[in-house]
């Protein structure tokens, strides 16, 4: 009776990990995940996830099968205290060459597409079509360089779609890797070598990406966004930052400018209100075209992209990018005079000091950050 | 301690001592393979000089390789000779051995103070830190050894190292076998090969 | 106090039981440091463990702020360093002390004295680690404390002085155990105790002496270059300097891969241990379990890239390092195969260490086929740094090495106390862990594969890493919940005093011939092996069933004496480093010279003290 009762209890505790693991898995499966290496939408992702895929099944299969056999065992040979001494085996070298045998079947079914997709992550992708990216990692934010463009932005990377795009990457400072799991994969950044890596969108859309290689304190805070836009809006765009180094452009961009065309995919984010805030600028804009100046501002951030100066992330853009702080901190106007205003508290240890910006302050360079 | 305890029976044969003593050689030998590969990975790495080409005396550190490598001789004789109980074999040889040592010691620091008069320090390039680091901890090693040989002179001077007491001697003779071996190689592939 | 130890030492011979402070402090017996080493690695695992709950429930919501950023830096790198180097290496440490001679027949392990040092360097590494919460400089560079984050320039604090001198004081403690028991294992066999006879868990135990001789010199060195980048200027690791951050990549992970297999074939060891005497029935396929160990340890030295695969090291580089992985699962394999084997056909007693060990092999697959999913590089270049690989070795680890250990401390426990744990807490305490710590780590690889890169102190909400991380720090939870039900059953059972007999679970090794706990001497006289399995042949060989042992008095048997020179050796290693981390305040030579002092003192008189009574 006890030993029944005991085995029951064991049955109960079994089930219930089982039933809580279904849980884990059933609410995995409610939650939207844009970052997510499981949906790829550029082909360097695809070619990732199809190796995954390969491995999951044979690593599932097995352990299935092993898993199986435990249990078997664990409800076949349970013994009482008083059975008989069960017969004495020592082993069994037939068994033992089968099962040294098949784990290597199985593995050499891994191992041949392993190294064929490894010599094909390393191809460079060449030809005068694909759109070369110079990628530079700092402490914590991202600079993106397009070198046939001639222009410079940060943590906002707009390529595409159905356009190679090869990255080369070295860091200011530390280590980071760059990552963006529905197209690529991540490859480290170094200080004194370059790295490289290359996808194609297959798809337009935002695809939120973030350093994976730990540099420090914020680097729980170093994201960024890949936007993946029709090859007509992506030439809108670089329209846009081209022209924010025209005679016209700094300081202060016409308003019509930054209310042409916008990227398609950024465009649901870009809310009412900043359009608003462009249109009834006036005088705010002067002040905060000032205030840019006073304030230091233009030490270290540019509103040039055609002109990569400053030590801070180049700004020309900006009213128009999804997040700031380096990509996780949503654009809207609040958010944005916060961070000018306390950036120590916003993201604590970064290089913007808190320059003593009155909230009126904030407001006007807000207003005239939204223009460019 | 008699005998019989220094020498317990042990599953191998080897007394506990030796085995350690081969064991403890075998990871530092681990120890120096790293720190040759660092100087070697960084060999014409430096961004300034003083580079090697430029500083080395190739034919004083010569004479204490060449010194070095008789120690290891004069170390076996003087164990033999322990060995043996010919007390005068045993110290006279011991002697010449960690004069050898010491002698190795001051080529060290002679050239160590040399280099930093031409501008050499573990600050100033990748070639001066990975030069001071290898070779600085060749010197401690075998500093430690001359201590030890040392105190084994001493303890043989007072009659304190019998011939049944002779695997005292050995394993601190095969740890300055080991120190020796170590030059063997850092000597070429510093100092030799850097044309 | 002092005079009592000069008694004991001129009272040689008769060695009564020693209780009180300074007989632990002077012991030089492998029980007792073998306790002392589980004790502390217990308290250790314990600060580890608080460190991963406050992670937990600092990541339980979206942007919280329950913790600093620079506080949770420290937080994971302290308790990845503490897990590894003062909770998982010394509670192997405990069971090597205290088995490993039992179960080759031994009174003592072959330099009892370099054993106290051992233990007395590796305590005060972990204190001088763990004393940098006192500075609020813990180390927060991560446990791999990848340069040049590691530079000064990158990290001016003392942080990283602390984690670059901890580690070596650790590494001194864990080369001097190393040779030690690589010595014992070979030199102090009983009679009769071939290699090839000897218990897997001390076949496995001498395989990690190996790996640890071979991959802590590696290490030490690293962590030598990274020293004097830091306090000297040197520029082995700064980009400015011309220095190459990949060399430390690389210098890491040839210690760092051989680390994982030190910290798992204890357990495998332990595992071998269990399972035979709960089937009871002998090891399935002994000679590939030898084999097989050693060739895990063979290639562990070949597969130190695979850590670096994100690095870019090229097509040739990844695909060797890609099949060398792979073929790791082999041996692998081939240990989990014949532990099926031993338990297949087996009369399975279903105690509480053989719940542990069969959640072992349950959890331990599980780890090892995500690590075979990374072996493959391009899906490594998805994998690694998420949460995916947090998932994978927590599985080997945790689900591996601590279900293990805590197997093993429930199988022993008789042996090293005397006294029984309770069978029921005990399950529950399995039931609570398995639970907890399915909570825990499953969920991880899921968001690991959704995007949740490791080390980030928070991350916004819409990533949809929210529900997971939630149900993650609950699991987290009732996983810390169980060990308290552990340390309950550890306090109910020394109260109840229900005696252990020599041989509670029908063992098959020599230390169950004896009374439980030990005598000092271990066995009144060294027993003769005639086979694997050598108390099973001897019951065997007399109908079944030996009386229970007598305690006899160990009078004319040879034990060495208590000594505090080891205790004091290991202080002046401790005075040296401290010395060397302040080597550039006003007084710096002169710590440095009495700090040397201390050390060369205390060895010289260790040398010329008389080891035996």
């Amino acid at each position: 009776m006890d030993h029944r009762l005991k085995r029951w209890h064991s049955v109960a505790g079994a089930l219930l990990l089982l039933t809580l693991l279904i849980v884990v898995v059933g609410s995995a499966q409610a939650d939207p995940y844009p970052q997510s290496t499981l949906h790829p939408k550029g082909d360097f992702a695809l070619m990732v996830d199809k190796l995954f895929r390969t491995t999951l099944f044979w690593a599932t299969l097995v352990f299935v099968l092993v898993e199986g056999a435990l249990v078997f065992v664990i409800i076949k040979f349970r013994g009482k205290p008083d059975d008989p001494e069960p017969k004495q085996v020592h082993g069994n070298t037939m068994v033992e060459v089968i099962w040294t045998a098949i784990p290597a079947l199985v593995l050499a079914m891994i191992a041949v597409p392993t190294v064929r997709t490894i010599f094909r992550t390393y191809e460079t992708p060449k030809g005068a079509d694909v759109l070369q990216v110079e990628v530079v990692g700092h402490q914590w934010w991202w600079e993106f360089r397009y070198p046939q463009l001639g222009l410079t932005t940060a943590n906002e990377l707009h390529v595409p779609v159905g356009r190679t795009v090869a990255l080369k990457m070295v860091t200011q400072d530390v280590l980071h890797s760059f990552w963006i799991p529905q197209l690529a994969a991540k490859r480290d950044v170094f200080p004194n070598r370059s790295t490289t890596l290359w996808f194609k969108a297959e798809e337009p859309g935002d695809y939120p990406g973030q350093c994976a290689e730990f540099c420090g304190l914020q680097h729980g805070r170093m994201a960024f966004q890949v936007i993946a836009q029709a090859p007509g809006d992506f030439d809108g765009y670089v329209g846009r930052m081209q022209a924010t180094g025209g005679p016209a452009a700094a300081p202060a961009t016409p308003p019509v400018d930054s209310a042409a065309a916008k990227p398609a995919a950024a465009a649901n984010a870009l809310n009412t209100a900043t359009l608003a805030a462009t249109v009834q600028a006036g005088a705010d804009t002067v002040a905060g075209s000032q205030l840019f100046m006073m304030k230091g501002c233009v030490g270290c951030h540019s509103l040039n992209a055609t002109k990569p100066m400053g030590i801070g992330p180049n700004l020309a853009g900006i009213g128009h990018r999804l997040y700031i702080a380096a990509g996780w901190l949503e654009n809207t106007d609040a958010n944005l005079a916060k961070w000018i205003q306390h950036p120590q508290t916003v993201k604590h240890g970064v290089l913007m000091p808190d320059l003593g910006i009155t909230e009126a302050e904030a407001q006007s360079l807000v207003a005239y950050l939204r223009q460019h | 301690m008699d005998a019989h305890a220094l020498h317990p029976a042990t599953s191998t044969g080897i007394p506990n001592r030796k085995l350690a003593i081969w064991t403890f050689i075998g990871s530092e030998c681990l120890f120096f393979a790293s720190l040759i590969s660092v100087y070697l990975v960084y060999k014409g790495k430096s961004l300034v000089g003083p580079y090697p080409s430029e500083i080395f005396e190739i034919p004083l550190v010569t004479v204490g390789t060449a010194l070095l490598l008789f120690s290891s001789l004069f170390v076996v004789l003087a164990l033999n000779g322990c060995e043996q109980g010919n007390r005068k074999k045993f110290l006279g040889w011991l002697a010449m051995t960690i004069l050898c040592g010491l002698f190795f010691i001051g080529m060290q620091v002679y050239e160590f103070t040399h280099f930093f008069h031409e501008g050499l320090t573990m600050q100033k390039n990748l070639f001066g830190a990975s030069f001071f680091t290898l070779t600085g901890f060749h010197g401690t090693h075998v500093t430690i050894g001359v201590i030890w040989l040392l105190s084994i002179f001493i303890e043989g001077v007072r009659g304190h190292v019998p011939p049944a007491k002779a695997l005292n001697f050995e394993i601190a003779a095969l740890y300055w076998h080991f120190v020796d071996v170590v030059w063997i190689v850092i000597f070429p592939v510093v100092y030799l090969m850097n044309s | 106090m002092a005079t009592s130890v000069l008694d004991h030492a001129g009272a040689a011979g008769i060695h009564p039981e020693k209780t009180g402070l300074w007989a632990w402090i002077t012991t030089v017996d492998h029980k007792k440091i073998g306790i002392l080493y589980g004790a502390s690695a217990f308290i250790f695992f314990l600060i580890g463990g608080l460190e991963a709950l406050v992670i937990r429930l600092q990541l339980m919501k979206p942007d919280n702020n329950l913790v600093s950023p620079e506080f949770y830096n420290q937080l994971f790198t302290m308790h990845g360093t503490t897990m590894i180097f003062l909770a998982v290496m010394p509670l192997s440490a405990m069971f090597f002390n205290f088995f490993i001679p039992l179960l080759i027949g031994a009174r003592d392990v072959a330099f009892p004295r370099l054993n106290a040092f051992s233990y007395w360097v590796f305590l005060f590494g972990g204190l001088f680690l763990n004393a940098s919460f006192l500075f609020n400089a813990a180390p927060n560079g991560g446990w791999f404390g990848y340069a040049n984050l590691s530079s000064k320039q990158f990290s001016p604090g003392l942080n990283m002085d602390f984690w670059a001198i901890g580690l070596q004081i650790l590494g001194i403690a864990s080369l001097a155990a190393g040779v030690n028991f690589f010595v014992t294992v070979l030199n102090m066999r009983a009679p009769g105790m071939k290699l090839i006879r000897m218990p897997m868990f001390v076949w496995m135990s001498f395989i990690t002496q190996l790996l640890v001789l071979l991959s802590f010199p590696v290490i030490t060195v690293a962590l030598i270059l990274l020293m004097f980048d830091r306090l000297f200027g040197t520029h082995f690791f700064v980009p400015l300097g011309g220095g190459d951050t990949m060399l430390w990549q690389h210098l890491f992970w040839v210690f760092g891969h051989p680390e994982v297999y030190i910290l798992i074939l204890p357990a495998f060891g332990i595992i071998s241990e269990i399972l035979p005497v709960f089937s009871r029935k002998p090891l399935f396929g002994y000679t590939a379990m030898v084999f097989s160990g050693c060739f895990i340890a063979f290639l562990g030295f070949g597969v130190w890239s695979h850590h670096m695969f994100s690095t870019g090291m090229g097509p040739i580089a990844d695909s060797v390092f890609s099949l060398a992985t792979m073929l790791i699962a082999i041996p692998t394999g081939v240990k989990i195969f014949n532990w099926l084997g031993t338990t297949w056909g087996g009369s399975i007693q279903m105690k509480t260490p053989m719940y542990f060990a069969l959640g072992f092999i349950a959890m331990f697959i599980m780890g090892g086929l995500s690590g075979v999913m990374h072996s493959t590089a391009p899906a490594d270049l998805q994998q690694t740094d998420t949460y995916f690989v947090v998932a994978h070795f927590h599985y080997v680890l945790f689900g591996g090495s601590i279900f293990s250990l805590t197997g093993g401390a429930y199988y022993w426990w008789p042996k090293m106390f005397g006294h029984m744990l309770d069978e029921g807490l005990g399950k529950l305490h399995f039931w609570l862990m398995l639970i907890g710590f399915n909570l825990t780590f499953f969920p991880m690889h899921i968001v690991g594969l959704e995007g949740m890169p490791r080390r980030v102190y928070t991350y916004p909400a819409g990533l949809g890493f929210e529900s997971l991380n939630r149900i993650e720090t609950y699991g987290a939870l009732i996983l810390g919940f169980s060990f308290l039900v552990f340390i309950f059953n550890v306090i109910k059972s020394t109260r109840s005093k229900v005696h252990a007999p020599a041989d509670p679970w029908n063992g098959a090794t020599l230390e169950w011939s004896i009374p439980s706990p030990p005598q000092e001497f271990n066995f009144p006289s060294i027993p003769t092996v005639h086979g694997r399995d050598a108390f099973w042949e001897e019951k065997r060989a007399h109908g079944g069933k030996l009386p229970e042992p007598a305690r006899v008095s160990g009078a004319g048997i040879h034990l060495p004496n208590p000594s505090y020179w080891p205790f004091l050796a290991a202080l002046g290693v401790l005075l040296l480093f401290i010395a060397l981390m302040n080597h550039a305040s006003k007084l710096g030579p002169v710590y440095i010279f009495a700090a040397v002092s201390v050390l060369f003192f205390s060895i010289f008189n260790w040398v010329f003290e008389p080891a035996e009574g």
